[in-house]
């Protein structure tokens, strides 16, 4: 017996309202009940739990917590690393999302090249902190970090052929760090006999041979360079049988004036030659050069540097993010602005400069705004690169709150008021969150 | 419009593309290719080294830096893999891992559909305070939660229980995923709400048959970054669990060895990252949508 609809009175606002309010409440129940119980609860809990010590509720405390934060030496560290990642990495992720987004329009291979810059985004922080622990290996051998950096600096400067050595006879004077010099003034035709001592046998350069004494030659300076010890003992300062050169020893010669005029390098019996020399007064010395130890590499996960390694760990993961999100602005902007720009005559850096950034400072801003929420609870990264000992010297407020409410101690009232903390960071994005969504309704 | 562009560099030959032209344009982007691609092999070489040192024996491991595989592949051995999955426990960390991920990726994005459907297409009474509470949700930092939720689940025996994890992940996936699918459903065209409403289908039937079908797009791009992110979680698990370790936490706790422990951190780690990663090159797509939706919007 139902009434055509046209015929219907219609139903009273009320049931209507009422019947449209409980589809809502149905389809909103499940999410209000989780993130009431798991967010806005604890919220609330944490927020009262800072104001009470390590006992519990009985133990009202007051501000207590909050002044430890700002007086205790482990947690001013933590607060001093945070304060150093929210002032380098958004910017530094920013800006080089930015520099990559604008130079891959520009390739024909971009899909490529941004695929393996984002990748990183899909691997997690944790594994992250795994693979830098590897790349951060101080040995050059395994580091792969120190590697660069060495071989990098061995076109400028190389390791010396031996690492200690000094002088067999009183005539020799100087150190390992200065060289040595041979104080004895030699003229043109002279043969200068240089011999060190206090190198161990495995310390000599494989391919070293028995060491010989130069024939003297008119108009050079020669010499020999030699392990000035034999299995006896040996007589001092005399080329003796089964006494080794030195092959490799940078060699210099000095004029009267103590200025330095030629090197050599001497061969594998010792020998070496200072040609196209004429008149006297000549000195001649094994440079430091020699004794140049070979690089070590940089402490990266020492105490001194471990948070900027961690940070450079960090910019690899998030600058993809940066970069395909800046890249989607750049493709927004219309290309007829940036070519008015061109035929105007500004140069690229111009139009980058005056044009391009302006256009994309939205963007920027959201990408910075991200970066800067992410940064404050950066935890995962740091906990996995600086496991060890130098946790302490590494940890952000993140890691601290983790380490003072389930590393041991447990003082959950400490805890929550590092949370509290970090909260309060957030709260100007939460405000601009919320301004911006009011501004778009 | 679009057919006509393609078609213009057919019939019209651009002098900008003879071959000379070409070539010079080439030579003049030569430095900012050679820039690129040694900055996209820096880009990869921490990823490689990672699974490159996955292979190298613990003594190989000690004598040579992992590029040194490169050329000389004898040295590289699966025994590490094959050692990890027979006799450590990271194939049931895995199992484990699986399970919260999915489980915290499915189970968030039912929730947030409907809860965004609502927020898109019912007017009911606060609807614009209610939203702006959940983007305020949206940056509570993690950590204020941790304490009293580890009490509760304390409490109610969630404490080390899949379970438990999973309702963790879900509540805080759900700020972001109910914003994301809020503004993608609100931008379906209301003609097809209004006609399908005029037709007597019940809400229900609307967000199941019309909503859902057509907020695929969306759903697949938060799919994936809830996966990602319950998969990759640390300090969740590492808080709220104990011997339901997860792949981090497995591997944290053999981070102090790091040295002597590398045969199983190593390979342990990369199997931990394969699995994202093949989910980010295969839907990567989305990832690249759901991101802008996230953080342009």
């Amino acid at each position: 017996m139902e009434p055509p609809p046209a015929a219907a009175p219609p139903a009273p606002p009320s049931a209507n309202v009422f019947r449209r309010n409980a589809v809502a409440i149905g389809f909103l129940a499940p999410a209000a009940i989780l993130l009431g119980v798991w967010i806005v609860y604890p919220t609330v809990f944490t927020i009262v739990r800072s104001f009470f010590g390590p006992q519990g509720f009985g133990d009202f405390k007051g501000i207590d917590n909050y002044k430890a934060i700002f007086t205790t030496h482990l947690l001013l560290t933590a607060i001093k690393n945070s304060a150093i990642w929210i002032a380098v990495a958004p910017a530094v992720v920013t800006a080089i999302g930015l520099i990559f987004a604008v130079l891959t329009e520009r390739i024909r291979w971009a899909v490529a090249f941004k695929t393996v810059v984002f990748m990183p985004m899909a691997i997690s922080l944790f594994a992250t902190g795994v693979i830098w622990h590897v790349m951060y290996i101080k040995d050059p051998g395994q580091g792969a970090v120190n590697a660069g950096i060495g071989a990098v600096k061995s076109w400028f400067t190389s390791a010396g052929v031996l690492q200690d050595g000094a002088p067999s006879t009183p005539t020799i004077t100087g150190s390992v760090a200065k060289g040595f010099v041979l104080q004895k003034p030699l003229a043109a035709g002279g043969v200068a006999e240089l011999g060190l001592t206090g190198i161990p046998p495995d310390a000599v350069p494989a391919a070293a041979k028995q060491a010989v004494v130069p024939q003297t030659k008119p108009g050079a300076i020669e010499g020999v360079v030699w392990r000035d010890f034999s299995p006896g003992g040996g007589k001092a300062g005399k080329v003796e049988n089964q006494e080794l050169g030195l092959p490799g020893v940078s060699l210099a010669l000095y004029d009267s004036s103590g200025k330095k005029v030629q090197s050599a390098k001497s061969n594998d019996d010792g020998t070496f030659a200072f040609d196209g020399v004429s008149g006297s007064g000549y000195k001649v010395g094994v440079a430091s050069s020699t004794f140049a130890a070979p690089y070590g590499g940089v402490s990266w996960l020492g105490s001194k540097l471990i948070t900027p390694a961690i940070i450079i760990a960090y910019i690899w993961v998030w600058a993809g993010f940066a970069m395909v999100v800046i890249g989607a602005g750049l493709a927004a902007i219309s290309r007829d602005v940036l070519e008015a720009a061109r035929t105007d005559g500004a140069s690229e850096w111009q139009v980058f400069r005056r044009v391009t950034v302006p256009l994309l400072a939205p963007v920027l801003s959201v990408v910075f705004i991200t970066m800067l929420i992410n940064v404050l609870k950066v935890f995962d990264v740091v906990i996995s690169i600086a496991p060890g000992s130098t946790q302490s010297d590494a940890a952000v407020i993140a890691v601290q709150m983790w380490r003072q409410s389930f590393g041991g101690v447990n003082n959950f009232g400490l805890g929550s008021a590092i949370a509290v903390f970090l909260f309060v960071l957030v709260v100007p994005v939460l405000m601009l969150n919320i301004r911006r969504f009011r501004r778009e309704v | 419009m679009a057919a006509y562009e393609a078609e213009a560099p057919i019939v019209v030959r651009d002098p900008a593309d003879a071959p000379a032209a070409r070539i010079g344009r080439f030579a003049a982007k030569l430095p900012l290719q050679i820039l690129l691609l040694f900055i996209g092999v820096l880009w990869l070489m921490p990823a490689l080294g990672l699974f490159l040192t996955s292979l190298l024996s613990p003594e190989n491991f000690n004598a040579n830096g992992w590029w040194k595989v490169l050329a000389h592949p004898h040295l590289a051995t699966w025994a590490n893999y094959s050692n990890v999955w027979n006799n450590t426990d990271i194939p049931h960390a895995l199992v484990l891992t699986a399970e919260i991920a999915i489980g915290g990726t499915a189970l968030p994005i039912v929730i947030a559909a409907s809860a965004g459907y609502a927020f898109a297409w019912i007017d009911f009474p606060g609807r614009d305070w209610l939203f702006v509470l959940v983007i305020a949700l949206l940056v509570v930092p993690l950590q204020m939660a941790l304490i009293p939720i580890f009490t509760l689940y304390n409490h109610l025996s969630l404490f080390d229980t899949v379970f438990g994890l999973i309702l963790f992940h879900t509540a805080f996936g759900l700020p972001f995923a109910i914003f994301l699918l809020r503004n993608f459903f609100i931008g379906i065209p209301k003609d097809i709400l209004e006609s399908a409403r005029i037709d007597g289908a019940s809400e229900i039937r609307i967000f199941l048959r019309l909503i859902l079908p057509l907020g695929l797009p969306a759903i697949a791009s938060l799919a994936i970054f809830q996966f990602l992110w319950t998969w990759n979680d640390l300090l969740v698990a590492l808080v709220m669990a104990r011997n339901t370790q997860p792949i981090t936490v497995s591997i944290f706790s053999q981070l102090r060895q790091f040295g002597s422990n590398i045969d199983i951190i190593a390979p342990a780690s990369f199997m931990s990252l394969i699995i994202p990663l093949c989910v980010f090159f295969a839907f990567q797509r989305y990832f690249v949508q759901g991101l802008l939706a996230g953080s342009v919007k």
